[in-house]
């Protein structure tokens, strides 16, 4: 069994680094271990955990700001944010369950290290952008800072936003401060039903080319729609077309009647309630629609939102595969069935013509270690990552092959 | 505090100037130069006037291809780059040095596509700021970040710089309204980053480009968000007898879960010089004014402006006053952003830029105001309220050295003070030669250092805007190591 390392403090981490530098052992870096199935898989000689590193370190609602230690789970933030009818503005989703891990594990620093962005990431912005600092300790094991507690702060380079999306590669995040938001009061969602996928991605990105603050712009295909647990709908047998408004209950009201008048050409809608549409919206960020399946793999694609149907249709003509729109189609989630590559082949040449990128969020451990898990880097960006692993990492101790096989 | 101090220049280039410009003129052509001394004079300084330097010579690339043509030059000749946009920089960022060739790209201001559908508009980084969203106003769409100087500054200073505006508070700042770029590092390599989508996989290069200010490429392109405009936006104005009455008003709007789109502050001294030059209707008997401004329908906007009349009556505010129309709302806008110019018309000015946690506001105040009493200065602070971001103008008188140099250490303790209280150096302006030497405040070494290893996996001779952002002693051992590296002249 491999050694695990459960640091409780900054500066006993830094030692631990250290150590492994001096013993030159590598280390796989984890929080609570809900993203394990995702990525690379890391064969290292330790594994280091946040999960220690626990707990809130600052909360001031009327700044809409809040500091937690990287290894505190994301349900206790929310639940903490949820006593102040405060939230996190980027409505983080979850991939843990979709890769065979359990649910509710993920941590705040896995939210950030990944930058695992929801719906509302296509008007409110992505986790990368509400970060406002950080506290981590790099491969050298020097504890550094970037950002601070303030909303608007240009001071230095910005190596906060930098380290996100770079999956535990290059340091250890210890801490977080991030921006929150109010919960709306009311939610209401248009639901056009019907639509073929292209017709349905012109709905919605012409919703958001309305003045209404769209706040969720999703599609879910006949098939994908049928595995919700919404029963109503669910129970439709059609291919759901989803908007999402948010504010004061009066502004939702009248809101969702021009919209509904700005798009009446494409039909009449369903309308639902804060409630119903609250219960939706939950589901939706569990990703339970994409349940875990040895028999299927799973792409995560992003895309100019206009181009998502054209990349699904081509990939279609190759293989049976199954999508759900976010982002107004520029976030597809793409089910393919389980393969020696995954359908890699195709779902990249697929997204390169039309510009985008595409990662392999789920298939087995054997298809991860061989297929690319990520975008394929062109060699002048290779040569910066490589540059930024050195300089935060330079001994490769750090999650080494966790998004690429030698970084 | 002393005069910023700025590494005494190579004399190599100087003394090849004629030869270095010969070389370039047959790589992009004679018309994209300017060495001459009247047209250099032109680029000596930027907004922050104290502080002039002639560049060598001044190179106007019309394309990316010609800017990685110079930037190829330079590194093969150890030559520094100034990147350079409209030299709206009010923190040095765009100083020339005398051994380094200014590239600007104001030249490069076309846009290159707007699509709709997508939301994003491609162009080059020379135009100006308020020229995007003059472009995209036919179709009720805007770009977001709007600095003060959006008239005149360019999309490359504003993500050189990450620059905001009163806006942000709703739209965020430049980096949160970009989506790709093409930027072209000091070996003439071009790298595009992110795209036209709303994430990209990999290490988030988007994020250390943008706000780098010129340390470690030229941004050439940029790919920004556009985004519909609101139905309509309204602002409304409160006047409190003190200051941290204000702050704490801001603080109830924003706990009753009310985002405006902007909170501007301005206190008694402000308010007289902007009422003056814009005749917005300014309440002249107040300590501190509010501008509040809320967006959507007519029917959304009213009943908004009521929410935050109710959530400030118990801060018992001087007055209230909702704008009667648009004409009135452009007046107290235009009052606002020109606070700077406004000031200037009476009296030199330094103008500050501390973020503070909103919380730290009474007291900030009123450390400001002895700071500077201290000095025998007079301020006057404008501040956005709602993200915490102060601006402190320091009254003095250019003329006089001893006023200058006490108008920048009142302005360095202002700036600890923001430190010391949880904020930050620099909100919008960026660190430039101005901030430099307080890095250290806010940063240790090892947080420096982290920057530093950055700046050299882009930029590994250290050759683009060097002797900026990093206190010259930190940056000492790179910036030497360049010079050891430098291949002898042709």
């Amino acid at each position: 069994m491999t050694q695990m390392l459960r640091p409780a403090a900054e500066w006993e981490l830094q030692s631990m680094i250290a150590k492994l530098v001096t013993n030159r052992q590598t280390a796989e870096v984890v929080g609570n271990g809900a993203l394990r199935n995702a990525g690379r898989a890391v064969d290292a000689d330790v594994v280091v955990t946040t999960a220690s590193l626990r707990g809130l370190t600052l909360y001031e609602p009327t700044e809409l700001v809040m500091s937690a230690r990287s290894g505190t789970p994301l349900a206790d933030i929310e639940a903490e944010l949820g006593l102040r009818d405060q939230m996190l503005p980027f409505e983080p989703i979850d991939m843990g369950p979709t890769t065979g891990s359990p649910g509710g594990a993920l941590s705040i620093g896995g939210v950030f290290a990944t930058n695992a962005s929801g719906a509302r990431r296509i008007t409110g912005g992505s986790a990368r952008d509400h970060l406002l600092g950080l506290r981590a300790v790099n491969g050298r094991a020097e504890l550094f800072k970037s950002g601070g507690r303030v909303m608007k702060n240009v001071t230095g380079l910005d190596v906060a936003r930098g380290l996100t999306g770079s999956w535990g590669t290059l340091a250890i995040i210890t801490e977080v401060t991030f921006k929150v938001v109010p919960q709306p009061a009311a939610t209401g969602t248009l639901v056009y039903t019907g639509l073929p996928d292209d017709l349905a991605v012109e709905v919605l990105t012409t919703a958001l080319g309305t003045p209404f603050e769209v706040s969720g712009a999703a599609h879910i295909p006949r098939r994908m729609a049928a595995r919700l647990k919404l029963v109503a709908l669910a129970d439709a047998g059609t291919a759901l077309t989803l908007l999402r408004l948010e504010n004061f209950p009066a502004a939702v009201s009248e809101r969702q009647a021009k919209l509904q008048a700005a798009l009446k050409v494409y039909g009449t809608p369903m309308l639902l309630d804060t409630a119903a549409s609250r219960a939706l919206w939950r589901e939706l960020r569990s990703l339970s629609i994409l349940p875990y399946s040895a028999d299927t793999s799973l792409w995560r694609i992003s895309c100019a939102p206009t181009k998502g149907p054209e990349i699904v249709a081509s990939i279609q003509k190759s293989m049976k595969a199954d999508a759900f729109y976010d982002w107004s189609g520029g976030l597809v989630w793409l089910e393919v069935p389980t393969a020696a590559d995954a359908g890699s082949a195709d779902v990249r040449r697929a997204v390169a013509v039309r510009g985008g990128y595409a990662t392999l969020v789920r298939a087995s451990p054997q298809v991860r270690a061989t297929v690319e898990v990520f975008e394929p880097m062109k060699p002048e960006i290779e040569r910066l990552t490589r540059g930024m692993k050195t300089a935060f990492d330079p001994a490769g101790i750090l999650n080494r092959g966790r998004m690429y096989a030698t970084i | 505090m002393s005069r910023v101090a700025m590494p005494e220049p190579d004399a190599g280039p100087l003394q090849r100037r004629s030869i270095i410009v010969d070389d370039l003129a047959r790589l992009v052509g004679r018309s994209a130069l300017i060495w001459d001394e009247d047209g250099r004079r032109a680029y000596e300084t930027d907004a922050l006037t104290a502080y002039r330097s002639m560049p060598l010579l001044v190179a106007l690339p019309r394309s990316t291809e010609d800017v990685s043509k110079i930037l190829r030059y330079c590194y093969d000749n150890s030559l520094k780059v100034i990147p350079r946009g409209a030299g709206t920089s009010l923190c040095g960022g765009a100083l020339p040095t005398e051994d380094a060739v200014v590239l600007c790209v104001s030249k490069m201001k076309r846009i290159l596509d707007v699509d709709y559908a997508n939301r994003t508009a491609r162009v080059e980084t020379g135009i100006t700021n308020l020229a995007i969203s003059g472009k995209v106003a036919e179709k009720g769409f805007f770009y977001a970040p709007d600095p003060s100087s959006q008239l005149a500054c360019t999309l490359a200073g504003n993500l050189a710089m990450n620059s905001g505006g009163a806006h942000c508070l709703k739209y965020g700042v430049t980096t949160h309204n970009v989506l790709g770029l093409k930027m072209v590092l000091i070996d003439g390599t071009i790298v595009d980053i992110g795209g036209t989508c709303l994430d990209a996989p990999g290490y988030d290069l988007l994020s250390l480009a943008i706000g780098s200010e010129g340390q470690l490429g030229v941004i050439t392109e940029a790919t920004v968000r556009i985004l519909r405009a609101a139905e309509g936006a309204r602002p409304m104005m409160l006047g409190f007898d003190a200051p941290e009455v204000a702050g704490a008003c801001v603080a109830a709007i924003i706990g009753a879960g009310i985002i405006p789109v902007a909170i501007e502050y301005m206190d008694r001294p402000a308010i007289a010089v902007c009422e003056a030059y814009a005749s917005a209707g300014y309440p002249l008997d107040v300590e501190a004014l509010l501008i509040v401004e809320v967006e959507g329908s007519d029917t959304e906007i009213a009943s908004l402006l009521a929410k935050i009349a109710d959530i400030a009556q118990p801060f018992a505010p001087k007055s209230i006053e909702i704008s009667a129309d648009a004409d009135q709302s452009a007046r107290i806008w235009a009052g606002r952003k020109a606070a700077f110019g406004a000031i200037g018309r009476i009296s030199d000015y330094y103008c500050m830029d501390g973020t503070i946690p909103l919380g730290a506001l009474p007291h900030v105040l009123t450390r400001i105001s002895e700071i500077c009493d201290g000095y025998g200065l007079k301020v006057a602070n404008i501040f956005h309220a709602g993200d915490g971001n102060l601006h402190p103008l320091i009254l003095y008188d250019a003329n006089d050295p001893d006023s200058n140099e006490k108008a920048e250490a009142a302005g360095a303790e202002i700036l600890k003070l923001c430190v010391e209280v949880g904020g930050c150096l620099t909100g919008e302006h960026g660190v430039g030669i101005e901030k430099r030497d307080l890095m250290s405040v806010q940063f240790s070494q090892t947080d420096l250092a982290v920057q530093m290893r950055l700046k050299s996996v882009f930029d590994p001779a250290w050759l683009l805007n060097a002797a900026k952002v990093f206190p010259l002693a930190s940056s000492e051992p790179m910036r030497a190591a360049m010079r050891f590296e430098a291949p002898a002249a042709a």
